[in-house]
Formats: structure tokens, sequence, C-alpha cells
């Protein structure tokens, strides 16, 4: 019961932030007065003045794209160089060496495509002025990049008989300045109050409190006694070039303002390697609460955003409505399947799997600190939007409850999903879902009074193929690698699902992993930065050049013919088509995955 | 209305079946199959299953050789059957075409010099007049080319392109100019200006279009075709990684790699939408013959798709909305007349009266008081016909003179035999007009006996009609000469949702312009050269066969029996080929579910065994499951040809309903239908010991 109160209690908080932040959202988009105008405007106009931006010039689709382009590239130069030259550059207290060339260029792609896929431990492999310089930038430049390009589509719907869609460098500065900032100030302010740490400090080593054994290899040893003479035993057996540990390593940085826009930003990518199940990163219930409604905080906004902007709010609505039920249904499957446990882990009620007393279920790779309800929701949240960051260990959910993971990522990071490109991306499926169904009522299907057509398809089939693309190539050829079969942690329908979620998170954009595959591999680097690329730019292209199209089309007139695109019928259709492209494209590689597994547990 | 019954009489016949499946097989060639990209791929995968079971013959084989084999035939079926649904959707319209070029004569003509030199014909082939050019045609002769009538005027059977017998009248200047090659003088003869040369005539456009030779794909045809194309290329993807994975699983568990190339290819047609695929172009075939069956000639695919999109139609009122010509409908005593003496009057005035309005009259007095209607050699009778400068018309017998004609004409009759024309009349004339109605005055021996209302009357079952196209959106206005007041009038009674009365060419064409700028799209149908301007305005423009030239370079369709009912049709048509692509894509779709449910058990069960729990359908073995789901794959598709040529089910409701009704039908059943019918070709399988 009182796990049902949290989940609802969760969706209730995000829904209720979300409808004002989309209002404002849309006010930023469209450049009109916001309660905190008078202090950032000036900022905007600074920068504005500085670039040498004219704020009045109009882009078409095609120089829309390629400033879009081009300031991705130029950030991808210039990570992938700091990755490179770190051990010469300051900020670098730890002293860590240039990083790899296919692990850099891995990494690159991963924050210029707001995935952030780590194939590192964040502690050990970069330095701040990498994370802060590097990375921090690109989790604000490559998340306002998306929301700009939703700006650019909605106006596509907006804008009758033009060409012009806005200007890049307006939307990506106000963006920044007028939502990314203020918004993170806030997040990174609360997660500082509730215990994230945030300092310059190099790490520390600290004294243990009580020393603990480890064989020669370096295994914790279970129930070990040391000795005073330093001898270690089990059950009284000695144990052979046993060690014995009395410090432990303790990662410091700026955390809290990285958290704060790993999250909001859909990023994912946190400082830690262990994200945020780490206790510097998430200590406790409240930092967990703040961090996992911001997960969605701003793609949800965004539906609100959409439907204020082509003024037709229930369009918004209709989106936001079909989104969560996507979601609430995934966090559903998820929650049961993880309360529940399988019968291995029940061993004859050995283990407790309720919910009344404490953190019953599956909790293995989850924290006792958050327990089912909250690394469940956690889970869905951040594959729904393509977030990536994580509290607990998805390798380790139940074969369903890690399948719903998978799935929400394979469907294309469509519900709610990215900032900015989680709507597209599902625009571009109403777009499918308008023309199915308008042709079944006998019309040449339109969306908001735009007419669909071959152009239109053309771009719109592309974007919302590139994830499922994306992931059956990687996948695809990653199988036929036989290196890859390396890294799997685990062997059988398991260790395919290991591979299978890693270019899942690739194709969807998203960065969360089955932590047990070792993806620091020069051909996993390249096949997955590759996956990114695709699966980041080719919609991009697409939405803007639909964006286009739409922009200079007349808008139709509403009559009792035309379909209506915000009832509980095209809700549901539009449902139906998003899960039947995902069920159709994914149902033989979860079939030799997760589902086999599960057939196996139950056997 | 002889057409339209003619189709409900089956889709084919068995010659044009025979010649269809004759076609299926010409229509094997590459450059055909290319022009299907879904089809192409099944072409493709016939070939390569082909190909592996020639290699198994040699002992290269990674599945059985007669499963192989199996498969392969199977797949040439498909390929076989989708060329056979193209076929017979063809089938038709080239019979049709066959029997225009049959009718179409490579006749002489006789060419003049100038209208005024008519007898110095000199005789060149048909086939060599040039635009402009003159041309005599007399009783008996086929006219040799398009033209428009300069002199002269003769009756012509244009059966050979209406497939009506009987023959109309042609004559120079006003709306019936227009003469069509390949149509017969029957009496007189007409001097014609060509209009167009040979090979672009509209006999051989009307060829193209009805044999389909012409047919260009349509925007909307393309746009669900790269959709298609799209989801054929995820599949590719999803088989050929499902190689790798399988490659992959099987070396994580140890074993043998389980699925074969062959099975891949036997997915990978089951997934692929080759029901929709298949369909696609024999739905468009069909929709553009249903339009020719409706006696209608598009000038384009396309024109026909916008008429499914079009929500404002002009409609002409004469014949449209009310039957031609107006009715009396009342007689009205004044004056304390007596309604029978007025009836009796009326009908004595109109017997020689040979209009309908007259003849109307005689048949209402007769119906409404049983007065029979007299001979016009009773009693001497001597008739007085309509002047332009009497406006009245009547008769004198027995002494009295009976008068009846429009109020101011009696008014002016009445006074000048010194009577009174009373207030009562004038109110009674006043309140006809303000109903929309035509007062004729009947006066006797310059006496006011009463009023006849003449009316339009609203054809049956049209304000139903309109109803229902307000219900799916589409908007109706009626365009007429009347004054405002009468329009209006019949506009109400007839549930039109605006009109347009006084209607000018201009007028129509600034009504058009001001609805497409709201976003309308807007179909009329015309026929007068004055027509041209707003027919090419329009979205969907229909020219009478009847009109001019002008009118029919104009318009996007051509109406062989200019009948102004029939853009209710073609809007009918038009969605209905529309609605016909959707339902089978989402069945098509829909389908893929089922069928993953009977191959991906049969692929992995020997890998993970605990995937037979997938086996929902229980079906008998991996390769009876293959089978099975690929002759279903094969079968639906003939199954569904009757469904693609007649046309998904249409009816005039909101676009919500119409959804919901396709959806349960094509979208439920499509889910459904498939696990029924592979379990049943699996049971029928094995019966017959073939796996």
């Amino acid at each position: 019961m009182s796990a049902a109160v949290q989940y609802v209690l969760y969706i209730a908080i995000l829904i209720a932030l979300a409808m004002p932040l989309g209002r404002y959202i849309k006010k930023v988009m469209f450049g009109e007065r916001t309660i905190l105008s008078h202090v950032l405007c000036p900022v905007e106009n600074g920068i504005y003045r500085l670039m040498r931006v004219d704020v009045q010039k109009e882009m078409n689709w095609k120089e829309y794209a390629v400033s879009v382009g081009v300031f991705s590239a130029v950030g991808f130069v210039f990570l992938f160089a700091i990755q490179l030259l770190q051990g010469v550059l300051p900020g670098n207290p730890q002293g860590l060496p240039g990083v790899g060339w296919d692990l850099a260029f891995n990494t690159t792609a991963s924050f210029v495509t707001n995935t952030n896929w780590q194939a590192y431990s964040g502690e050990s492999t970069l330095s701040y002025l990498t994370q802060a310089v590097g990375l921090t930038v690109q989790n604000f430049v490559s998340a306002a990049t998306g929301i700009a390009v939703l700006f650019a589509f909605i106006r596509g719907f907006t804008k009758v008989k033009e060409t012009g869609l806005g200007n890049f460098w307006v939307d990506m500065t106000r963006t920044v300045v007028h939502l990314l900032l203020p918004l993170n100030l806030v997040v990174a302010l609360a997660l500082v109050g509730g215990g994230v740490i945030q300092n310059m400090d190099a790490a520390k080593t600290v004294k243990l409190l009580e020393p603990v054994a480890v064989s020669s290899e370096g295994e914790i040893l279970d129930g070990a006694v040391i000795g005073e003479d330093g001898v270690v035993t089990v059950e009284g057996t000695v144990i052979d070039g046993a060690r014995i540990v009395t410090e432990q390593f303790v990662p410091m940085g700026q955390a809290a303002s990285q958290v704060a826009i790993k999250q909001t930003g859909t990023n994912g990518g946190g400082p830690m390697g262990v994200n945020s199940a780490h206790g510097l990163e998430n200590p406790n219930a409240f930092t967990n609460l703040i961090e996992m409604i911001s997960i969605l905080l701003i793609p949800a906004a965004l539906c609100f955003t959409f439907g204020a902007a082509v003024k037709n709010k229930k369009q918004g609505n209709a989106v936001f409505i079909a989104m969560l039920i996507c979601l609430v249904l995934a966090l559903g499957v998820i929650a049961v399947n993880e309360q529940a446990a399988t019968p291995q882990l029940a061993q004859n009620g050995a283990v407790d799997l309720t919910a009344s007393a404490q953190a019953g279920g599956n909790m293995e790779g989850k924290e006792t600190r958050f327990g089912i309800a909250s690394s469940s929701t956690w889970a869905a949240f951040t594959t729904a939007a393509s977030n990536g960051s994580v509290n607990s260990m998805h390798d380790s959910y139940t074969p369903l409850g890690g399948m719903v993971t998978m799935l929400l990522m394979q469907l294309g990071e469509v519900i709610f999903g990215g900032v900015g490109c989680g709507l597209y991306g599902m625009l571009a499926f109403a777009i499918l879902t308008v023309f199915i169904a308008g042709l079944m009522v006998g019309r040449t299907p339109e969306f908001l009074g735009k007419k669909i057509e071959p152009y239109e398809m053309k771009w719109s089939v592309l974007v919302c193929l590139a994830t499922p693309i994306a992931i059956l190539v990687g996948s695809g050829v990653a199988a036929a690698v036989p290196q890859v079969m390396d890294s799997l942690n685990n062997g059988g329908a398991h260790g395919f699902s290991e591979m299978l979620y890693a270019y899942s998170s690739a194709g969807g954009n998203n960065g969360s992993a089955f932590a047990g595959f070792n993806a620091n591999t020069v051909f996993i680097n390249v096949s997955i930065g590759l996956c990114m690329l695709f699966a980041r730019f080719v919609p991009i292209v697409g939405t803007l050049a639909i964006a286009g199209g739409l922009a200079g089309k007349k808008r139709l007139a509403v009559t009792a013919g035309t379909l209506s695109t915000t009832n509980a019928m095209f809700i549901f259709l539009l449902i139906f088509i998003v899960l039947l492209i995902g069920a159709l494209s994914f149902f033989p590689a979860l079939a030799l995955g997760p589902i086999a597994e599960y057939f196996a547990c139950m056997a | 209305m002889e057409n339209m019954s003619k189709k409900k009489s089956g889709f084919a016949d068995s010659g044009m079946i025979l010649r269809a499946i004759r076609d299926s097989f010409a229509k094997l060639h590459p450059k055909t199959q290319a022009g299907n990209p879904v089809m192409f791929l099944v072409f493709v995968l016939a070939i390569l299953t082909t190909g592996l079971w020639v290699l198994s013959l040699f002992g290269i084989q990674d599945a059985p050789g007669g499963y192989t084999l199996a498969i392969a035939v199977i797949l040439w079926f498909t390929v076989l059957f989708v060329n056979f649904a193209e076929a017979i959707a063809e089938g038709r319209g080239k019979a049709q075409a066959d029997s225009l070029r049959a009718s179409r004569k490579d006749e002489d003509a006789h060419k003049i010099p100038s209208v005024e030199q008519k007898e110095n014909a000199t005789t060149v082939p048909g086939a060599s007049l040039k635009r402009g050019e003159l041309i005599i045609v007399r009783a008996g002769e086929q006219i040799p080319a398009d033209g428009e009538v300069v002199q002269g005027a003769a009756s012509v059977d244009e059966s050979a392109i209406t497939g009506e017998s009987a023959p109309v009248i042609r004559e120079a200047g006003g709306d019936r100019s227009a003469v069509t090659g390949g149509t017969t003088v029957l009496s007189d003869w007409l001097i014609i200006r060509v209009t167009s040369e040979a090979g672009e005539s509209f006999m051989d456009k009307m060829i193209a279009m009805v044999e389909g030779a012409a047919r260009k794909k349509t925007p909307n045809e393309i746009a669900l075709q790269i959709f298609l194309v799209a989801l054929t290329i995820i599949f590719l993807l999803v088989t050929m990684s499902l190689y790798t994975y399988s490659l992959f699983s099987a070396k994580l568990a140890g074993i043998e790699n389980p699925t074969s190339v062959t099975t891949l290819a036997a997915l990978l047609v089951c997934l692929a939408p080759t029901t929709i695929g298949a369909l696609l172009s024999a739905i468009g075939i069909a929709g553009m013959s249903r339009l020719n069956q409706a006696n209608v000639l598009a000038m384009s695919g396309r024109a026909i798709e916008a008429a499914g999109d079009v929500d404002v139609l002009l409609l002409d009122k004469t014949g449209t909305i009310t039957l031609g010509n107006r009715q009396a409908a009342a007689f009205i005593p004044v004056d304390g007349t007596d309604e029978a003496e007025l009836a009796d009057a009326a009908q004595l005035s109109s017997l020689a009266d040979e209009t309908p309005e007259g003849r109307s009259v005689v048949v209402f007095a007769k119906e409404k008081f049983g007065i029979r209607g007299r001979t016009l050699s009773d009693k001497g009778m001597a008739f007085i016909p309509f002047t332009a400068a009497t406006r009245m018309s009547g008769v004198d017998f027995d002494g009295s003179e009976i008068r009846k004609g429009a109020a101011d004409a009696i008014k002016a009759y009445v006074t000048a035999g010194g009577r009174r024309y009373s207030e009562e009349c004038e109110r009674v004339v006043r309140s006809i007009a303000e109903q929309g109605g035509t007062p004729l005055v009947v006066a006797k021996n310059h006496r006011v006996l009463g009023v006849i209302h003449l009316k339009d009357i609203i054809k049956q079952g049209v304000k139903e009609k309109f109803a229902d196209l307000r219900k799916m959106g589409i908007k109706t206005i009626m365009i007429t000469g009347d004054n405002p007041v009468t329009a209006a009038a019949i506009a109400a009674e007839a549930g039109v949702d605006d009109f347009l009365a006084e209607a000018t060419p201009e007028g129509k064409l600034a009504m058009i312009r001001d609805y497409q700028q709201k976003g309308h799209l807007v179909a009329m149908t015309g026929d007068g050269t004055n027509d041209a301007p707003a027919l090419a305005q329009a979205d969907v423009a229909v020219a009478m066969n009847s009109g001019t030239q002008a009118a029919k370079e104009a318009g996007n369709m051509v109406d062989l029996d200019s009948s102004p009912t029939k853009l209710i049709d073609i809007v009918r048509i038009g969605k209905q080929l529309l609605m016909t692509r959707g339902s089978l894509t989402t069945f098509s779709i829909a389908n893929d579910v089922a069928k993953y449910f009977a191959i991906i058990p049969a692929l992995f069960m020997g890998l993970y065994p605990g995937l037979s729990a997938l086996n929902i359908m229980r079906l008998h073995s991996p390769q009876s499951a293959v089978l099975s789901a690929i002759i279903y794959n094969a079968l639906i598709i003939v199954a569904l040809i009757p469904l693609a040529l007649r046309g998904v089910k249409y009816r005039e409701v909101p676009a919500g309903d119409l959804l919901a009704r396709n959806l349960l039908i094509y979208g439920l059943g499509g889910l459904a239908a498939p696990f029924v019918f592979v379990k049943l070709i699996d049971v029928l399988l094995v019966a017959l010991g073939l796996v």
C-alpha cells in the first residue's frame, strides 16, 4: 500500500511541476516576458552582442540544420581534444593521463549526442577540467540543442506559408539562459542542501572504521576473522595470501552542479562511476526525489509548451497523456516484477518479498536506502526519458523488469524521451499515426491543419526508424564480432541481453547500461559511438526538414471530417503505433534475451 | 444508374480472369517487379530460395531440401498472386479500352477552306488534321477529331464514349458546341473547328486512362509506399540481425546455429507488409475503374484522391437539388372565387402550354380536383400563345377569355378591361414570391380568379443526403441564378449550408477563392465556357461532357453522363479509395503480430526450450509453423482481392466513427485472423501428411 502511495506521489509531483514549467518554456520560446526577464534578458542580449548574433535573422530548415551541425561539430572537436590532452592541462589534481582515442571518441560522441554513455569510471579517468569544461558544458548545450530543434519543429506547425523556422543561436541562448541555468541553480542548491558534495578537492583516502579482509584476487571474504597477528581465517581455515584493507578511496569534486544538469538535461552521465547509486551523488530519499523528478521534468513540461505554442492545449495534453500511459504501464511491469522477484530469489520464503516492514523483493543491485519503489520508478523514468542515470543496477533486475527498461529505449526514446528530442520523436510518430488513421477515414492525412504528403512521410519514417536501425545494425554487427563475447559478464540469454542493452542504450541516446558489460574495447567504443551519432543527428535533420515542409504549407480548416488528434481514440492509436513498431522491430531480439531468460526462470 | 447496377454483378467474368492469369506471368519481368519495392523483395527472395534448393541438390544446405523447395514454391505463388491482383484490376479497364479502340475507325475527314466554302471539301485522312482546321461532317459520318461546332446543328450519337444510346444535340454557339472525335453524326451536318490533333484527342486520353497506361502514382500512394518501404527495410534488418543474434546465442550455449537462411527468408516475407504491398496498385486501378463505371473520366489519379479531401461542394440548384422545372403546388383563389373554378380555368389555360410548368398545372388540377384533361379539339377552343408583348398565354372559348401570366402582365390586362386588381391578390402574389415560389395569376374575362403557386420541387432524399454530408464535414453550397429571397427559401428547404444567389461566373470564382483561403478544398461542376475560370480554380472540377471544350479543359474530370449529382458519387469514390488503402495497411501490419508468434518459437525452441510457451497456437512443428505462416501470407492476398477491387464499406458518418469502425474490423480483425487461419493451415498440413 505504502509503495502504491509512493508511485502515485511521484507521478503527481511530476505533473504538478511540469505544467507551469511548460507554460514558462513557451514564453521563453517566443521571447515573451517572464518573471526572470529583468535579470536574464541583459545576459541574453550580452551574449548576442558578444557573439554577433543577428536576432532578427530567420533561418530556413537547411540553415538551421547546418547551424546545429556546425555547433555540434565544434563541440565535438573541443571535447575530443581536451580528453586526449587532459594529462598536460591544468585542473587535474590527481594527475590522470590523457584518454585513449577510442574511449575519447566514444565519450565525445556520447556527450555531444546527449547520451552520456560512459565506458569509463569518471572518478578514475577524467580530470576535473575535462568534467567541468568538457562534459558539463556539453550537458548544457546538447540538451539545449534538442530543445532548440523542438522549437523549430513547433514553428513548422505555427507558421503558414513561410520558410523561416527561427534562429538556432537565439533558441540555444534562450534555452540555456532562461531555462537550464536558473533551473539547475535551484536543483543544485537543493542537492547541496540535501548532502550532495560540491568541492574542488582531490579524491581522499580515509581510514575504514573496521578493516576488511580480501583474497589475493581482491575479493571480499565473507565471514572472515582477522587475527591480531594479521592472519585471516574463514571458519577456522587460514586463507593464504589474504590482504587486510584499512583505507578507502573517496572521490570528491563538484558533484551537485554536475548531477543537477545530468538529471534535468536528460544527460545521465554523473561524476561517479556508479552514478546516483553513489552515496555522495545521491545520499538520501530527499535528494533521490529531486533527482528523480528532474529526469522527466523538462520532457514532460515540453508537452505543455507544445500545446500552448500551437494554440491547441488539448493537443499538448493528448501527447502528454499518451506518454504518461506508456510510462505508467512500463513502471507497473517493472514494479510488480521487482517486488515479486523470481522463484530462484524467493528461496522458499527465505527472502522477504513483501514491502510492508522493509524494502523486500529483488533487492540485488538496489540500494537499501531507496528500496523497490524508488528504484523501479527511477529505472522507468531514466529509460523512458533518454536520461540514463541510475540509482540501481539494471543488470540485476528481473528478466521482465530489465526487459521493460530496454524496451523503453528501443521504442525510440519517445515516452517523454530526451529534452526536446523525445517530443519531436513522438510527434513524428504522431505523423505516422495520422497518416494511417487519415487514410482509414478517407482523407489525405493532416496534422494540426497541415497536410502530410510524401515529403513529410519520407522524413518522418526516418525520424521514427533511426533508433531501430541504429540498434539492429549495431547489435547485429556486434553479435557477429567474436571479441564482443569477451565483454559479457554472464553467459546465455542474459549475456545476450547485456549486449543488446548496450546498443539499445546507444540507439536510444540513453546512456544507461547493464553494468556487467565491459564496453571499453576499441570495437565497442567505436560502434557504440557511431550508433549514438546516427540516432541523434539523423532525426534532427529529419525533424527540421519536416518543419521546413510544414511551415511552407497552408493551414486546412477543421471540419467534422477532420480526424481528431486530441481524443481518446487518437491517443490509443498513437500508443498502439509506437508499441507496434517497437514490438515488431525487437520481438525477436527480446525473445533471445529477457524473454528466454524469463521462461528459463519460470521453468 | 445503368452502370451502377452493372457493377454489382461481380468483379470479373471468366474471360477477364483468364486474361489476368496470362498477365500474371507476363508481369514476372524484373523491370515490372522493380516498380513495387515490397514485392520486388519477395521476388528476389523467391529467386534466392530457389537457388538454395538447387544448391541443396548438390549437398550444400542449411535446411532440408524439400523444405527449401516448399518455401520457394510458395514464394513464387505469392509473386504470381500479386501480379494477378494487379492484372485483374486492370482487366476491366483493358476491356473497356479495347471496345473504345474498336469503335474508332480511321475515317477520312472532309476538310474545307472556310465556313462559306463548305461545298468545296477535300478528303484527307482523319489522322492528318491539324488544330484550327475546319471540317464538315454529314449525317452517318463519324466525327474524326475533337472540335468546336462553328456552324450547323445536328443530332449526334455519343454512345461510344458515354454508353448512352439516346442522341444528343450539338450546335454552334452556346454551351453545346463541343464534339468528341469518334462519335457519329446522325442527322444534318456540322462544320467543326478541330481542337486536338491525332494522339491527344479526348478518346485517346480516355483509352489511356481506362487502361491505366498513363497511371502515375498519386502523392498519397507514394507516401504510403515510403512507409511500406521503410517497414520493409526495418524487417530486413530484423531478419539479418536475427541471424547473427542466433549465431551469437548458439555460441554462448555451445550448440549449432538453429536458424537457416531459408527460414529467415520466409520470416522476412511474412513480416514485410506484403498484403498491402501486393494490393496497393490494384486498389488504385480499381478506384479509377469505379470512377469510370460511374461514367466519370478523371484526368489524373490525383484528382480522385483530392475528391476524398473535398469539404465544400458547390452544387447547381437545377437538377441537383431541385427537379429541373418548377411545378404547380397550389391554387390560391382570391376575391371570393371558388377553388375548383380557379383550377378549371388554370387547366384550360394550360392545355396547349407544352412547357413543363404548363403541363404541371394540368397534372396538378387533375390530381387535386379530378378535372380530366380535355382534348385540344374540344368545342373550338382558340389558344393564345405566350408572346413577349403580352407576356400572357391562355385560351378563348365559349366566348370567355382565360389568361394566365406574371402578376404585372395580368394587372395590366385586368385594368385594361376596367376591372379592379385586388389588394388580396397582391398580397398572395407577394407571399408566394417570399416563399421562393413563382406566382402565376389567372384571370377570366378581365376578372382575377386566383394565383397558381409554381414552386421548385426539391428532389427526394437530397435533404437527408446533405445532412449525411454535413456529418462527414462536407459543406454543401447551392448555386443558383434566382434572386436571394427565392434562393434562401429553397436553400432552407433543401437543407444546404449556404447558397450563392444571382450567381455569376465571377461570383463563383470569388466564392471558391474565399473558401480556399479559409483552408477548404472545393469541388464544383460546370459546363459553360464562362465556368472555365471557376473550374480551373476549384480543387476538384467536374466538367460536363455536354459542356464546352473550354470547360472540359479547365476541369480535372469529365462527367460523361453530364449529371449534376455526380459530384457526390465522386467524393464517395475518392474517400473509399483512401479508406481501402488505410484499412488494408492496418490489416497487413496487424497480421505481423500473429506471424511472430508462429515463427519465433519455431526458430528458437531448440535453443531455449522455455520459448515454446510462446507457441500459443500449438503449431505442430517448427517447419509446419513456418510453412503455415507463409502459406497464409500468400492466400490472404488472393482472399483480399475482391475487397481491394470493391473498396471497403463506406458510410457517411463523422471521421471518428469511421476510424473506430475500420480499426475494429481491420485492426482487430488483422490481429485475430492469422491466429485462426495459420492454425487451420497447420492442422490441414498435418492431416495431409505434408509435414
